[in-house]
């Protein structure tokens, strides 16, 4: 039987800490695969002009393409060069809600992800996408320093 | 840094032109305002010919008649799939594989953007003002028969439209008369598609354009006090050059947050003064039905408020007039007839919802003056005498003061906002029947985006008459193309409802999210 661990990145120094910090946890449990996680910030509910919804789907598309290329691809390689069996996912949508999410689907038994590094009145009014995942996941999480 | 500048600047030195040109410009004024009128004339009044023998103009039969067969068509759709459409808009039907695309609530939300303005707030008092409290009667039954005119031609939209290898897309009317007459063996595709995008940029510099800098100039010179119109056409026009051409999103993405709001802030005052003098909703509402079937003594009678109510309808939501169809076709849906579900909402909450706001309000102020002696409306001139005699937007104005004094100064800043995204909605719709006609690229789009920019001085500097009379006009015009499309295409949208409607039945299309 093995293992299954989200980890979610965000492109900074933070990301990182978790993933190595989810290697560590790998090699301890042995047979164990990580799943990186990059969700791009994107609500059904926001306001476009009809120009951007014209070009949405081209957008979405490289949205998906630069965040593969620079974060996922270069984190899941490191993790194979040093022998940990590990995939990356690129998502849109709410972050607390889709680690959760894709925790479930993939039978996932915890989530790794860093503490946040957003700031200012965004967080005041709707608190930290750490602090959100960490009441409402389904799955244990390890929130790394 | 230099976008906050940039608007600033130009206000300082609109303000100093102010004293400086003001001789001069009164003539340039009018010298617009003249041949404006000259050339528009005769297009104007083959639009609004009446029946012959009555006072009723053709265009607004030609719209309701529609509306009214659709209605039937598809089996009075707008009742039936209300719950649908909602459900669709919550995200119920949407694959979350598909996020990051454009949703159902973008589209409609960027449609009614496009609709929701000026027709709810100054159309109405029109409305209302010429044609008493009963015209909001046939406004509301127009907009729910409207709902059918919408449902057929943004399916229509979403189905035909141009998708190209590098992902965006195209579509409204042009598109669906092209292919979709093409499909069906039938002649004369191409020359419709290409008359229906001329009326359509005609829609977008006139309606979509003018009418709007000309109101957005009559607020600001209400508050300011008087000054040629020209300066504002110069400071809208940059403003809306800077998002069409600059690509500035900072100044769209601010209005597109602040114009909800201001929906929702006019919707919510509405409310409130609507609560705060319950007892006399029930007496509006008789006023509304009595006046709908005996005109209550006001000018043209029952005739008169039914064309008034169905006039400003039509205006206000632009069912069947085919640019909504624009608008939602860059939504990404599997079925197209989804997007038609949704967009049925549109005129429902434009219309039904925002449009009878306005005029409960306005006949609950009491604004409009009724003659003791009688008890019918005072008509003064073809319009009712209202207290401290206004019209139009000034009308709204005078009766939400009455419930909030300081409403005025929201209502003048709303307008202008609504002013500033229904142009940038208008652009947009422009700019595609544009490009229709010459083709893409970069600098066939860039003349026309300063084509528009021109317009919007023109706008701001004719005199209110003529420019209404164009506005109205050219998107009437769009309708007499559309409509007669959909007629032929309506088969299409009926397969498709059918087919829809099975496997929503037999459970292939199915909730991914249940509540």
């Amino acid at each position: 039987m093995s293992a299954k661990i989200v980890v979610g990145l965000d492109g900074s120094g933070a990301g990182s800490r978790a993933v190595s910090y989810a290697e560590k946890v790998a090699r301890l449990i042995g047979n164990c695969e990580i799943i990186l996680v990059y969700v791009i910030e994107w609500s059904p509910y926001s306001f476009q002009t009809a120009e951007e919804n014209a070009q949405r789907h081209k957008r979405r598309e490289e949205e998906i393409k630069t965040a593969m290329e620079r974060v996922v691809s270069p984190a899941v390689d490191a993790l194979k060069k040093d022998g940990v069996e590990a995939s990356g996912e690129v998502r849109h949508g709410d972050v607390a809600d889709l680690l959760n999410t894709i925790a479930v689907e993939r039978g996932a038994d915890q989530i790794i992800v860093a503490r946040t590094s957003e700031g200012g009145i965004k967080r005041r009014i709707f608190g930290s996408s750490t602090a959100n995942l960490v009441m409402h996941a389904s799955v244990p999480v390890t929130v790394v320093g | 840094m230099k976008h906050a500048f940039f608007p600033a600047a130009l206000i300082l030195l609109a303000g100093a032109a102010t004293s400086a040109a003001a001789q001069e410009s009164r003539t340039i004024d009018e010298a617009v305002n003249e041949v404006f009128a000259t050339v528009t004339g005769p297009f104007v009044s083959l639009i609004f010919a009446p029946l012959p023998g009555t006072a009723f103009p053709w265009i607004v039969m030609w719209l309701v008649v529609a509306a009214s067969i659709f209605t039937i068509y598809f089996g009075f759709i707008q009742f039936r799939a209300f719950k649908h459409a909602i459900e669709l808009v919550r995200g119920d039907y949407s694959d979350p594989n598909d996020a990051g695309e454009v949703s159902h609530f973008q589209a409609l939300a960027t449609a009614l953007s496009g609709t929701v303005g000026l027709g709810n707030i100054a159309g109405v008092a029109v409305a209302v003002g010429i044609g008493g409290p009963g015209a909001t009667f046939w406004m509301i039954l127009a907009g729910l028969l409207g709902m059918a005119s919408k449902f057929t031609e943004c399916t229509l939209g979403v189905k035909y439209r141009n998708e190209y290898p590098d992902g965006s897309v195209s579509g409204g009317p042009m598109y669906y008369i092209f292919k979709g007459f093409a499909e069906r063996g039938m002649p004369g595709g191409r020359f419709m598609a290409a008359l229906f995008a001329v009326f359509c940029i005609l829609g977008s510099l006139g309606g979509g354009n003018m009418f709007q800098a000309n109101q957005a100039h009559a607020q600001i010179s209400g508050i300011f006090g008087s000054y040629p119109g020209w300066i504002t056409g110069l400071l809208f026009a940059a403003l809306v050059f800077a998002v069409i051409v600059g690509g500035i999103k900072s100044i769209a993405r601010v209005t597109e947050k602040v114009v909800p709001f201001m929906g929702i802030l006019y919707v919510g005052a509405a409310v409130i003064i609507l609560l705060v003098n319950f007892d006399r909703i029930g007496w509006a509402f008789g006023q509304i039905f009595d006046g709908a079937f005996t005109g209550a003594g006001v000018a043209g009678g029952m005739v008169g408020a039914l064309i008034q109510g169905f006039k400003r309808a039509a205006f206000s939501n632009e069912a069947g007039v085919g640019s909504a169809a624009i608008a939602h076709s860059a939504v990404r849906a599997k079925e197209p007839i989804t997007e038609g579900f949704v967009s049925l909402l549109e005129p429902f909450i434009d219309t039904v919802v925002i449009c009878t706001m306005t005029a409960l309000v306005i006949t609950i102020s009491g604004h409009l003056m009724v003659d003791p002696a009688t008890g019918d409306y005072i008509v003064n001139g073809g319009s009712i005498q209202t207290v401290g005699d206004v019209s139009g937007v000034a009308l709204t104005s005078a009766a939400f003061a009455t419930g909030f004094g300081w409403f005025p100064y929201v209502l003048a800043v709303a307008v202008i906002l609504f002013a500033f995204s229904t142009m940038i909605s208008w652009s947009y719709y422009g700019l595609k029947a544009w490009t229709y006609l010459f083709g893409e690229g970069k600098t066939t789009e860039l003349t026309f985006k300063i084509l528009f920019c021109v317009f919007v001085v023109i706008g701001a500097a004719a005199s209110l008459g003529p420019v209404i009379d164009f506005s109205d006009a050219a998107i009437f015009a769009m309708a007499v193309v559309n409509i007669a499309a959909l007629y032929v295409l309506m088969p299409i949208v009926r397969a498709e409802l059918a087919s829809y409607r099975a496997r929503l039945k037999s459970g292939e299309i199915r909730k991914f999210v249940s509540r």
